[in-house]
C-alpha cells in the first residue's frame, strides 16, 4: 500500500555503501556565482548535508532550471540535468514519476518557480510526485541584471520599474499551502544548522516537498533579509516553528485571533496556554496558511521553519501501482496479442 | 418477393447527420461489418469542433464516409454514391458533393417546417422535385423506428434515438453486410442498460427487415471481398496505430516508455490508447500544459525511458524550448504532431501539412530535427517504430507528422506479428569511456552515428551534468569557447545529416515516364489513386512518396533530376516544394489547396494530366 511510504522519501533508493563525504559531492566545476552570493552558503550546506542521507550518489539527480540558483548542480557530483527557464518541476516531475528509485532535487528561484514556472510548480504541489524543491527566494532577478521578481516588495525600484513596482508579491508559502503541498518548509542561507534540519525532513517527506530558502543576492538586492541576521533583531522577529511546541520567542507569541485568523501579541500579554502550539501534521491547511501571512507587515514577524508535514501517497507511487494492478489483473503485456486484438479477420 | 441482386465493384456512402444522430458510430459500425466481410475500405470522418452545435443547423453536420470495394483501394472516395441525410441540415451541407443520380436516403420525418427554415429551405427538397436529377429514397426512419419500439419499455426519446440503428441496419441489407458483429457490439456498449440494448438490437434488425421487404428498395447490392494478401486484418484508424506503434517501439526497444501529454484535438486519442495499456509498464501522464507534457517526457528520457509526447499544431508551437534542449543534451524524444487546419487555433477538426517548416525549423538557435511523417492510417504504426529508432539510436528528439486525416481515418491493416518487427534496442552506457578508464565524457561521440553516449541516473561512476548551455564537445562542460560552439552546431547538424534514411522509391511501371508526381504524409493515397487514373487513361506518370522529411533519402536529388517534371501536390503553401527547390534547384511545380480537407482523387488526377498535357 502506498501509505507503507509516508515518512519514508527515500526508501526505495539504494544505500550507500560506505561512508560518504561532503567532497564525495563536490564536483570538479569552478563555483561562478558572485563573490559573497548566498548561493555559496547553500551549495555547502547542501554538500555536507547530502553524506548524511547515506544514498548512491548516482541516484540523486539535481533539477534545475534557469537563473543563478540553476547553476547549482553543475556543482553536485551528482547526475545533474541544467533544464530552461521554469520547467524544471516538470522535467523533474517525468524524471522521478518513472525512476522512484532516484532521488530528485529541484533548485530554482523565485522568478524561475514563481513567475515563468509558476503553473508546474502549483501542480508538482498538488500532485505529490516524490520531489524537493528548493525555491532560493533573493526577491530579485539576478541573472538579467536587476529586475523586480514576483517576490519583490511593491514599490521595488530596479531598472524595469524606475518609479516602483506595482504589482504584489507571492508568498511562496501561501501559495505552496494553498496548493495543498503536503510539506512547506523556510528556511535561511546564513543558518547551516537550521537547513540542514529542514533538509533532512524534506528529504524524508515522500511526495513534494517545498523548501523557501531566503536568500541574500549582495549585487542586486543585498541585506533584502539583513533583520533575520541582524543579532539585534532576529531573535525578536523570527517565529520558530518547531511541531508540539508554542509558536513564540522572548518577544512575540502567536494566537488564535477572535476573527479566527491569527494574530501575534506581546509574550508577556498572553498566558502560556493561550499561545498556539504548532501541528505541522494538521490535514488541514488554514492554519499553516495563516502562519504563512504573518510575514506581514514585513520583518515584524517571520515565522522559519516547517509549516506543514502532511503525508499522503506520492504521485509516482499512486503511477506504479496502476501499472502492477493491470499485469496483476489481466498479466504482463503480450505484444501479439495486442496487435490481434480487436476486431480482426484472416484471409487465406 | 424477390429482389433483385446487382454487383458492384465499389461503393461510397456518406452517413450524415447532427451532431447528436450517432453518425461516427453508424459510420464505424458499417465499416466494422465491411471490414469483417474482406472489402477493403478507407473512411473518412468529418464533424465540427463543438461537441453539440445547436440542432438542426448546418454547423452541426457530422458525417462519415466510407469507401469500400472489391479491390484495393487508396482513398475514402471523391463523392458519395450514396448520401443518408438525417435532417434537411444534413441534406443541405453534403448535396453539393453528390454527383447527379447518385441515391440520397433521406429521414423524411425530420424534414419538418421548423428544420426545414432552420437552414433556409422554402419548400420541402423531398417534395418539390429539387432532388429529380437524383434516386431519392423519403424514408420516415424516426416514426418507423418509434413504431418498431412500440413495446419495448423505453421514453420515446430513447426509441427516436435508435433511428441511426435502424438506419445502419437498412444499409447493412442493402450491401449485403454481416450483422452478427453488430448486435453483439450493441450488446456490450449496452451491457448496463438491458432495455436500451434491446431496443437498439430491435432497431437494428427493423431497418434490415425494412429493406428487405417494402417495395421502396427494388435492389440490393453485392461487393465482393477484396483479394487482400493472406493473413490477420483489422480496421485500424491512424492514431490507433501510431499508439500501437508506440507500444511496439516501447516492446522492441527495451524500453519503458512515458507519454507526457495534454489533451488537444486531433491527438487525444493517442493519449487514451496509450493509458490503456499499462501492463506494458506505460506511463501515461496528463501534464498541466503542453509545455509539462514534454518536459516530463524530456526528464523521463534523462532517466531512461522512451519518452514521448503527443500534441497538434498549437502545442508543437508551445514545446519548441523543449526540444531545443533536447536536441542540445542529446536526449532520444518523440515529438508526435498530429497536424491540423492552422494558423493558432485554426480548424480543430480539420486536417493541413501545415507544420513541415515549424517542425524542421521552429526553434531558436541551429537546431536540426529528423522528420518522418505517415503516408497512410495503418503507416503510422511503422513510422511510430522508425521515429523511436532513429530517436534512441542517435539520441536525438524526432518528430512525427501525421494529420487529422490519417489519424481518423482508418483502412484493413494487415497486423504484423512481433517477430517481423524490428529490434530497435540500444544499450545505455555503463562504463567510463575516457582514455585514462577512469573518466566518463558524455559527449564524446560513437565514431559512425555522432551519437552521444546515454548514462542514465543510477550508473555508478558516470555522474554527470547536462543542461542547455553550449557544451564543450566531449566533457559537456559549460563552455562559451566560439570554435567549440562553431564544432558542436555543426556536428549536432551532421549527427543528423548522417542519419541512415532508406532511398526513395519511384513507382514508374513502364520506368519511362517524364513526369513525376511527388507528396508526403496523407497525400500517398488521393495522389497514388490520382497517379492510377491517368495510367488507366493511357499516360504516364511516376509517383514517388517522402517518409523522410529530414534528412532526406540520399537518392532524392537525382531522383528530382531525372524527369522533367515534378508535381507536387500539399495541403499547404508549397512547404515542401520550397525545401527541394532551395536544396536541390529543382523548379517543382506546387499545386496547393488548404481547405481542411484531404484532396480528391480525380482532382489530382486532372493537375497530372495537365502537366503531362504541357509536356
Amino acid at each position: 500500500m502506498s501509505e507503507s511510504l509516508n515518512g519514508k522519501g527515500l526508501a526505495l533508493v539504494p544505500k550507500a555503501e560506505g561512508k560518504q563525504t561532503l567532497k564525495d559531492f563536490k564536483s570538479d566545476q569552478e563555483v561562478r556565482w558572485c563573490p559573497g552570493c548566498g548561493d555559496y552558503a547553500i551549495l555547502a550546506a547542501v554538500q555536507s548535508f547530502m553524506p548524511e542521507l547515506g544514498i548512491k550518489r548516482e541516484n540523486t539527480v539535481f533539477v534545475s532550471g534557469i537563473g543563478c540558483s540553476s547553476r547549482f548542480p553543475y556543482y553536485m557530483n551528482t547526475y545533474g540535468f541544467h533544464s530552461i527557464h521554469g520547467r524544471a518541476p516538470a522535467i523533474a516531475t517525468g524524471l522521478a514519476a518513472s525512476r522512484p528509485d532516484l532521488s530528485v532535487w529541484v533548485i530554482t528561484g523565485d522568478g524561475d518557480a514563481l513567475s515563468i514556472g509558476g503553473n508546474h510548480l502549483i501542480h508538482a504541489l498538488r500532485r505529490n510526485v516524490n520531489l524537493n524543491i528548493l525555491l532560493f527566494n533573493n526577491r530579485i532577478y539576478g541573472l538579467t541584471k536587476g529586475q523586480y521578481s514576483p517576490t519583490s516588495e511593491v514599490g521595488k525600484i530596479t531598472k524595469s520599474t524606475p518609479m516602483g513596482s506595482l504589482d504584489k508579491p507571492f508568498n511562496p508559502i501561501s501559495l505552496a499551502v494553498g496548493a495543498e503541498a503536503g510539506f512547506v518548509a523556510r528556511t535561511i542561507d546564513s543558518d547551516r544548522k537550521h537547513l540542514h534540519s529542514v533538509l533532512r525532513e524534506a528529504a524524508a517527506h515522500r511526495g513534494t516537498s517545498l523548501v523557501e530558502i531566503y536568500q541574500n543576492c549582495n549585487i542586486f538586492n543585498d541585506n533584502a533579509f539583513e533583520d533575520l541576521k541582524d543579532p539585534d533583531k532576529r531573535d525578536v522577529i523570527t517565529l520558530r516553528l518547531e511541531h508540539g511546541q508554542p509558536i513564540a520567542n522572548a518577544s512575540q507569541a502567536v494566537k488564535i485571533a477572535p476573527t479566527g485568523g491569527l494574530e501575534v501579541v506581546a509574550r508577556d500579554s498572553i498566558a502560556e496556554s493561550e499561545i498556539l502550539v504548532h501541528d505541522m501534521h494538521n490535514p488541514d491547511p488554514s492554519l499553516a496558511f495563516a502562519l504563512s501571512r504573518l510575514d506581514e507587515p514585513a520583518f515584524q514577524h517571520v515565522p522559519i521553519g516547517i509549516f506543514r508535514s502532511v503525508d499522503r501517497p506520492s504521485y509516482d507511487h499512486l503511477m506504479s501501482e496502476q501499472l502492477d494492478l493491470a499485469v496483476a489483473q489481466r498479466g504482463p503485456g503480450d505484444l501479439d496479442e495486442l496487435l490481434q486484438g480487436g476486431d480482426t479477420w484472416k484471409i487465406n | 418477393m424477390t429482389k433483385q441482386v446487382q454487383q458492384l465493384d465499389r461503393v461510397i456512402i456518406r452517413f450524415a447527420g447532427d451532431s447528436g444522430d450517432g453518425m461516427q458510430l453508424t459510420g464505424d459500425r458499417f465499416t466494422a461489418e465491411t471490414a469483417s466481410f474482406g472489402n477493403d475500405l478507407s473512411t473518412l470522418p468529418n464533424f465540427p469542433a463543438e461537441i453539440r452545435a445547436p440542432a438542426g443547423t448546418l454547423p452541426g453536420v457530422s458525417s462519415f464516409q466510407l469507401h469500400f470495394a472489391d479491390h484495393d483501394i487508396l482513398t475514402p472516395g471523391d463523392a458519395p454514391n450514396v448520401l443518408v441525410a438525417m435532417n434537411p441540415a444534413a441534406l443541405k451541407a453534403n448535396l453539393s458533393d453528390l454527383p447527379r443520380g447518385a441515391d440520397i436516403i433521406a429521414n423524411a420525418d425530420e424534414f419538418t417546417k421548423r428544420n426545414l427554415q432552420k437552414v433556409g429551405y422554402e419548400t420541402n427538397p423531398l417534395e418539390d422535385e429539387s432532388l429529380a436529377e437524383w434516386r431519392l429514397h423519403s424514408v420516415p426512419l424516426t416514426s418507423l423506428t418509434v413504431k418498431a419500439l412500440e413495446e419495448f419499455d423505453i421514453s420515446k426519446k430513447d426509441a427516436e434515438r435508435a433511428k441511426n440503428m435502424f438506419a445502419l441496419g437498412l444499409l447493412s441489407w442493402l450491401y449485403g453486410r454481416p450483422v452478427e458483429a453488430t448486435i453483439k457490439f450493441i450488446e456490450t456498449k449496452f451491457a448496463k442498460k438491458p432495455a436500451i440494448a434491446k431496443s437498439n438490437v430491435a432497431a437494428f434488425n427493423a431497418g434490415y427487415n425494412y429493406g428487405e421487404t417494402t417495395e421502396a428498395f427494388s435492389v440490393s447490392y453485392e461487393i465482393k471481398p477484396a483479394p487482400l494478401s493472406a493473413g490477420v486484418y483489422r480496421n485500424i484508424s491512424g492514431n490507433q496505430a501510431l499508439a500501437l506503434g508506440l507500444v511496439a517501439a516501447s516492446v522492441q526497444s527495451k524500453l519503458p516508455l512515458f507519454l507526457g501529454s495534454y489533451p488537444i484535438t486531433p491527438a487525444s486519442d493517442i493519449l487514451h490508447e496509450l493509458s490503456k495499456h499499462k501492463r506494458f509498464g506505460i506511463r501515461t501522464f496528463q501534464a498541466e500544459d503542453e509545455i509539462a507534457g514534454v518536459g516530463a517526457a524530456l526528464g523521463a528520457a534523462f532517466g531512461g525511458a522512451l519518452g514521448v509526447t503527443t500534441t497538434s499544431g498549437p502545442g508543437v508551437a508551445l514545446k519548441a524550448e523543449t526540444v531545443g534542449l533536447a536536441v542540445t543534451t542529446e536526449l532520444p524524444l518523440i515529438v508526435v504532431d498530429v497536424q491540423r487546419a492552422g494558423p493558432s487555433t485554426g480548424m480543430p477538426t480539420k486536417t493541413e501539412q501545415t507544420d513541415l517548416l515549424m517542425a524542421l525549423f521552429g526553434r531558436n538557435g541551429e537546431s536540426p530535427v529528423p522528420v518522418i511523417a505517415p503516408a497512410t492510417p495503418s503507416d503510422c504504426f511503422d513510422s511510430a517504430v522508425e521515429a523511436a529508432r532513429i530517436a534512441i539510436k542517435y539520441r536525438t528528439p524526432v518528430m512525427l507528422l501525421s494529420d487529422g486525416y490519417l489519424a481518423n481515418g482508418s483502412e484493413p491493416w494487415k497486423v504484423p506479428s512481433q517477430a517481423e518487427l524490428p529490434d530497435i534496442s540500444v544499450p545505455y552506457t555503463t562504463e567510463p569511456n575516457g582514455d585514462d578508464g577512469t573518466t566518463f565524457l558524455p559527449f564524446k561521440r560513437d565514431a559512425e552515428t555522432l551519437a552521444r553516449p546515454w548514462a542514465i541516473p543510477g550508473t555508478p561512476g558516470l555522474e554527470h551534468r547536462i543542461g542547455g548551455i553550449e557544451k564543450a564537445d566531449g566533457t559537456g562542460n559549460i563552455s562559451y569557447d566560439p570554435n567549440n560552439h562553431d564544432l558542436m552546431v555543426r556536428l549536432r547538424q551532421a549527427k543528423i545529416d548522417g542519419i541512415d534514411v532508406p532511398d526513395l522509391e519511384v513507382d514508374d511501371p513502364d520506368g519511362d515516364a517524364r513526369v513525376l508526381v511527388l507528396g508526403w504524409g496523407s497525400t500517398y493515397g488521393p495522389i497514388a489513386a490520382a497517379a492510377r487514373r491517368v495510367r488507366r487513361g493511357g499516360h504516364k506518370v511516376a509517383q514517388a512518396h517522402l517518409r523522410h522529411l529530414n534528412p532526406f533519402p540520399k537518392n532524392i536529388g537525382e531522383v528530382l533530376k531525372s524527369y522533367d517534371k515534378v508535381l507536387l501536390p500539399e495541403i499547404n503553401l508549397g512547404q515542401l516544394a520550397l525545401l527541394l527547390r532551395a536544396k536541390y534547384l529543382v523548379d517543382i511545380i506546387s499545386y496547393n489547396r488548404v481547405r481542411g480537407l484531404p484532396f480528391k482523387a480525380e482532382e489530382l488526377a486532372g493537375v497530372i494530366q495537365e502537366v503531362i498535357d504541357s509536356e
